[in-house]
């Protein structure tokens, strides 16, 4: 592979400080889980039509399988007695690729790190260009990585809690007939992942953009012999298209003012583009950031996508993937510092989506429909931060939502373990991952009890623990960024910007509140009470195996501790603000940009009562639903009754997808059922062009043609002889 | 001289465009095409006369040609009237459209 190792157009003065170091196989960090990808994917294909021992007396017996859904399993195994669960024979092999690679890549992802850390200050990125991808005219494209704070703070958290979450996957995924087609999406999922943050450029990063997509599709839909899970897929994919969209019209925008696509390149002549040029290319941005990161409006695709996997929902859709969003308007900071008029917007969907996705929370029964409207609002609260200007704000709620995102999937993944296993022992056909089916599990499954009551509390944002720092600093920012900002200077739709963002700082609040209360309803109705599993299902819940409780103990301490990243100045623990200050070389300079190049500071009294408000509101929030939620009267998920009234609207999640159907699918079913095919199809092309054009008149000419043709030679003869007559008679009367 | 020998070949020509049209038996349709190429090569020679001897040269191919095609095309009629039991053009119309 050919490597030049240049440093930044930037600062173009000697070498960068990282050539040398282990940096340079900084390349290996995307092609380990492609090379897992590759050895997983043909350890699927070569025995998709051959699964299993031959023989099935030799499988394990007190296996059960993982899934939350029993359709791809086929109806066989439930009916029959013989609980024979036929485990992959490239079983084995998987389980070590598949979290082997994510091992090493975390590896070498460390010691990139640690190599970062020691070589001092880096002010360009390190770029790796490897050879051109297109070269036409004036565009030229390199295929290459850049290797800078922010694509590291991505890679780790990449790769780490990636490698929890493979580690996990084995455990709850080994029994599955797909398992090594599972791995391989897996592995491919991360290989874009990471191009996505290594790429140099906005083309390479709509590569991984793309990649990671099509990853989500498959996974969504991995048990796909169930339609509405490929029903789930599709509707991922489709959502995120309009999104693309919006991404592609920007890159075209960049391109044909600036001519340059890679991002050193923007990043210095940013300046050039007129504000309203700028702001529309960052709408266009965002466009692709609420496809990707489920923001209003195409929001829709994500609780859907729980139909995956869970251990697919803890790594795609709460830590990694559909954080791509944030770091893309991170990424491009300079851009968006440009334009408070996007900033704005970026805020406000941020906002809006927070608060309307923690109101549906609070009524879901399916425990990973909560998590997944949890993770939307919090992708909000990451949208609020580096909206408003505070970009390592929203990273740092990024990588802490990570944590304890990942941790709270995972552990929802233990307890679906668990009831399923349960009910699978007793032929049950219960939903297992229904909360009014669970109840008093902490007597069943202690670990996982305590370390999500761990993830809870950090969610909350309840002091020590990660969540309290990170969501703190994004509402703290908002609102210093409401008293003097130039997003404070600038109007939005005619409202003062100020105004603005004291708003979204309310909405917030009221937000951090909603959390507090549906994920504290969650973890009441989960984990305490008395349990509704059943009387014979009982006797089966337990713990899941230390495979799967090992990196929830990781992501735990993770969880708890996390927030030490960027302490606040208030708070001298450790080096404050360390997130912060290596963060700075990448977006410092848009920070400031956004606060009239000065660095806001607020008096202790206003941090306290601002730290104290989100504090008070969060316990506020937990004490509301202690006291007002009662698990005891809770009935199972085959007794309970409809609900009526608000709850029925907030069970409905508003009726809005029910709203995009009549708006959007039908019409456009419509449109193409009436119109296109019945019209167009059916009546023009088929009807006119085929069967008349292409049919009756051709038919015609050719009976016409068929009269002539007698047979009979004299006729023949008489109509050449006319002929010959005629032609004779026409030259001569012309001669004459 | 020429304009009588060119007279009698179209007579002759004539004869053998109205049998060809009129006559339904094969073998009479036939000998009519050849009174046709007799009609046309006494043309030919009517014509050297004036012209040289290049057209006594072309007679001699016509007569070659007319003597194969004669060949042939008696014994394609022989192979249909063993068919058939017929050489009347008018029940020989398997080529209708």
């Amino acid at each position: 592979m050919l490597l030049q190792e240049a440093a930044s157009a930037g600062l173009g003065v000697g070498a960068h400080p990282l050539v040398g170091s282990v940096a340079r196989w900084m390349w290996l960090l995307p092609i380990l889980p492609l090379l897992g990808f590759v050895i997983n994917g043909v350890l699927a294909i070569s025995s998709a039509f051959r699964r299993g021992p031959a023989d099935p007396a030799l499988a394990p017996h007190d296996t059960h399988d993982a899934r939350d859904t029993d359709e791809a399993h086929g109806q066989a195994d439930h009916e029959s007695d013989a609980h024979v669960v036929v485990r992959h024979r490239f079983a084995g092999i998987t389980s070590v690729v598949g979290p082997g690679v994510m091992v090493l890549a975390f590896g070498l992802a460390a010691a990139i790190f640690f190599a970062m850390r020691a070589s001092g200050e880096i002010h360009a990125p390190f770029v790796q260009r490897y050879f051109t991808w297109m070269l036409a005219s004036d565009l030229r494209i390199d295929t290459a990585f850049q290797l800078d704070q922010l694509s590291m703070v991505m890679i780790l958290v990449i790769t780490g809690v990636g490698m929890l979450i493979h580690l996990f996957s084995v455990g709850y995924m080994q029994d599955d007939p797909g398992y090594p087609r599972y791995f391989a999406y897996l592995n491919l999922f991360v290989f874009f992942m990471l191009v996505l943050v290594m790429g140099a450029s906005y083309p390479v990063m709509f590569v991984g953009w793309e990649g990671v997509g099509l990853c989500s599709y498959l996974l969504i839909g991995f048990w796909y012999l169930d339609k509405a899970n490929a029903d789930a897929g599709k509707k991922a994919f489709i959502v995120n298209r309009i999104g693309d969209f919006g991404f592609l019209i920007a890159m075209f925008m960049l391109f044909a003012n600036l001519g340059v696509l890679d991002f050193e390149a923007i990043r210095s002549q940013a300046q050039l583009l007129s504000p309203t040029l700028a702001t529309w290319i960052c709408l266009f941005f965002f466009l692709g950031c609420t496809g990707k990161s489920a923001q209003i409006p195409l929001y829709t695709w994500l609780p859907d996508a729980m139909a995956g996997p869970t251990p697919v929902s803890a790594l795609i859709h709460a830590a990694t993937m559909v954080t791509a969003g944030v770091y893309l308007v991170a990424r491009s900071n300079f851009l968006f510092s440009l334009s408070p008029a996007a900033s704005i917007t970026v805020v406000v969907i941020g906002a809006l989506t927070a608060i309307f996705a923690a109101s549906i929370g609070l009524k879901q029964w399916d425990i990973k429909k909560v998590l997944a409207y949890s993770t939307v609002s919090q992708l909000g609260y990451m949208f609020v931060g580096v909206g408003s200007g505070a970009y390592v704000a929203g990273i740092f709620h990024l990588v802490t939502h990570a944590f304890f995102k990942a941790l709270l999937f995972l552990g929802s993944g233990s307890v679906i373990f668990a009831l399923h296993r349960a009910y699978h022992a007793t032929h049950s056909h219960e939903d297992a991952q229904d909360m009014r089916n669970m109840g008093g599990l902490k007597a069943f499954m202690p670990w996982t009890f305590f370390l999500m009551w761990i993830a809870t509390l950090a969610i909350s944002g309840i002091f020590p623990f990660s969540g309290f720092f990170s969501k703190d600093e994004i509402l703290g920012s908002v609102f210093l960024r409401a008293r003097d900002s130039t997003l404070a200077d600038a109007h939005w739709l005619g409202i003062p910007g100020n105004i603005v963002l004291y708003a979204c700082y309310a909405l917030g609040l009221a937000a951090a509140f909603m959390t507090a209360v549906y994920m504290t309803r969650m973890m009441i109705y989960t984990f305490h009470g008395p349990n509704r599993t059943g009387e014979r299902e009982r006797d089966y819940l337990s713990e899941a195996p230390w495979l799967m409780t090992g990196p929830l103990v990781v992501l735990g301490v993770l969880s708890a501790v996390g927030g030490w990243l960027n302490l606040p100045a208030l708070i001298p623990l450790v080096p404050v603000g360390g997130l912060q200050r290596w963060l700075d070389p990448v977006v410092g300079e848009s920070e400031l940009r956004v606060t009239h190049g000065a660095p806001l500071e607020a008096t202790h009294t206003l941090e306290y009562s601002l730290i104290g408000a989100a504090v008070m509101i969060a316990l506020a929030g937990i004490a509301l639903a202690w006291i007002r939620l009662k698990p005891e009267r809770l009935v199972p998920k085959r007794d309970a009754v409809a609900e009526e009234g608000v709850e029925r609207v907030l069970v409905n999640k508003y009726y809005v997808d029910e709203a995009y159907d009549r708006a959007v699918v039908e019409p456009t079913v419509g449109i193409a059922r009436n119109v296109l095919w019945k019209g167009i199809d059916v009546g023009l092309i088929d009807g006119v062009m085929v069967n008349f054009f292409g049919g009756a008149v051709p038919r015609f000419v050719g009976w016409v043609g068929s009269q002539l043709q007698s047979g009979q030679v004299g006729t023949y003869a008489w109509v050449l002889v006319v002929g010959v007559l005629f032609v004779l008679g026409a030259f001569t009367l012309r001669g004459l | 001289m020429l304009a009588e020998a060119l007279f009698f070949s179209a007579v002759l020509f004539t004869i053998g465009v109205v049998g060809v049209l009129t006559r339904r038996n094969a073998i009479i349709i036939f000998m009519c095409v050849e009174l046709m190429l007799n009609a046309v090569n006494l043309t030919f020679v009517a014509f050297s006369q004036v012209y040289g001897v290049a057209g006594q040269v072309f007679v001699f191919f016509v007569m070659t040609v007319a003597a194969a095609e004669a060949a042939v095309g008696l014994a394609i009629i022989i192979a249909l009237f063993r068919h058939r039991q017929t050489v009347n053009l008018q029940n020989i119309n398997l080529l209708k459209g």
